[in-house]
């Protein structure tokens, strides 16, 4: 269970995503540098030529070694390339929640939360 | 199987049945309290993933929209922005905050939005043209980051209460199949035992009894004998000597003279 002091500074959103995905969450306000030594970004553009083991050190990182990212934003189409990372992932902070794109419209049945809710009453 | 039975390595004594007794009522109470709890969890469960299911359709409908307007956009603005978005982004404008809601028990995280004032980093996109459509497609953005926030607390709340709701569940089914069938078993066996010392007590105090009896029966028949003897003999000779009786029945004798110095 997540601790008290876990969550407590955690206040940014993270995204993993296509470009227009980034782009209109970034324009709502939600991208974020750390200040310049790293400057981590809290967003990672994804196209067909980026290759899944980048998509997973992102999610990596976003999950397990930063601790202010409160929701990490997948799309779902990004999701199902590392679907099994994605589905292997049981904690509660950060929350991934995947959302989806311009291109491929929203399926709940892979949703790896929606799977468990529908697991749970029997359908 | 009742003494045969999974139990407890104790004793078979009164202290230890007292102790069983105590343990046994107190996981009753604890399993009574338990599935009390767990059912409040699962009602909140229910409620949860009903809203879960509910907002991950509204989020679909809430995405479709905020793309739409942000093609209305790329169309006004001409080009594509994306890029210069990206390199803009400096800090975060939107931010969430948890706070913490407590459901027997269980503290149960929810996000909360908030928007930091004074810096905006995109004070220069659509500069050019377009700017009421980045406006625009701005505010439905942040609407549809705050459903997802709300999303997120929902799905948060969800993992955490169904890790615990397992927990819980386990608990209750450990008392109600192992720990309250043990110490019953056990209560059983230390009766069973005790009971068992009880009958041999009896036969033991029977027996003594029996042997008590026996011996008086034997001593009053030699005593009979002993006076029909003397009264046989005190015919002959007329002369019983009275201290031969009195070691017999000392108690029962007449009382003794007084002693005077």
């Amino acid at each position: 269970m997540a601790s008290q002091a876990d969550f407590r500074d955690r206040q940014f959103l993270a995204v993993i995503g296509d470009e227009d995905s980034i782009t209109g969450l970034l324009l709502a306000g939600i991208g974020h540098v750390t200040a310049p030594p790293d400057n981590q970004k809290n967003f990672l553009v994804v196209d067909a030529k980026t290759d899944t083991a980048a998509i997973e050190a992102a999610f990596e990182k976003f999950t397990t070694e930063r601790k202010d990212i409160g929701i990490v934003l997948i799309n779902q189409h990004i999701a199902d390339r590392i679907r099994h990372r994605v589905d292997t992932y049981t904690q509660a902070f950060p929350t991934v929640l995947e959302i989806p794109s311009k291109d491929h419209p929203y399926d709940p049945e892979k949703d790896s939360v929606l799977r468990r809710v529908r697991r749970l009453f029997g359908e | 199987m009742s003494g045969a039975g999974d139990r407890e390595a104790v004793f078979p004594t009164r202290q230890s049945l007292g102790i069983m007794k105590a343990k046994l009522k107190g996981a009753e109470t604890g399993h009574s309290l338990l599935k009390r709890k767990s059912e409040a969890l699962t009602k909140r469960f229910r409620e949860i993933t009903r809203r879960i299911d509910e907002a991950k359709r509204k989020m679909g409908r809430v995405m479709q929209i905020a793309s739409l307007s942000l093609a209305e956009v790329t169309y006004a603005v001409g080009g594509n922005i994306g890029y210069q978005i990206q390199e803009s982004a400096k800090s975060a404008r939107f931010r969430i905050r948890a706070k913490q809601e407590n459901v027997s028990g269980v503290l149960l995280p929810a996000f909360e939005s908030y928007l930091t004032e004074g810096n905006n980093d995109f004070a220069m996109t659509g500069l050019g043209k377009g700017g009421q459509q980045v406006q625009r497609c701005r505010e439905t953005y942040a609407r549809a980051v705050e459903a997802l926030v709300e999303l997120a607390s929902l799905q948060t709340a969800f993992v955490i209460l169904d890790e615990v709701i397992k927990v819980v569940n386990r608990r209750v089914n450990a008392i109600e199949h192992v720990i309250i069938p043990r110490t019953e078993n056990t209560i059983k066996y230390i009766n069973s035992e005790l009971d068992e010392l009880d009958r041999e007590e009896f036969y033991r105090l029977k027996k003594v009894a029996n042997k008590k009896h026996r011996d008086t029966a034997a001593a009053d028949a030699e005593m009979k004998q002993k006076k029909e003897e003397l009264a046989a003999s005190g015919e002959e000779n007329q002369a019983p000597e009275p201290e031969d009786a009195e070691p017999t029945d000392m108690l029962a004798a007449d009382e003794d003279e007084d002693v005077i110095f």
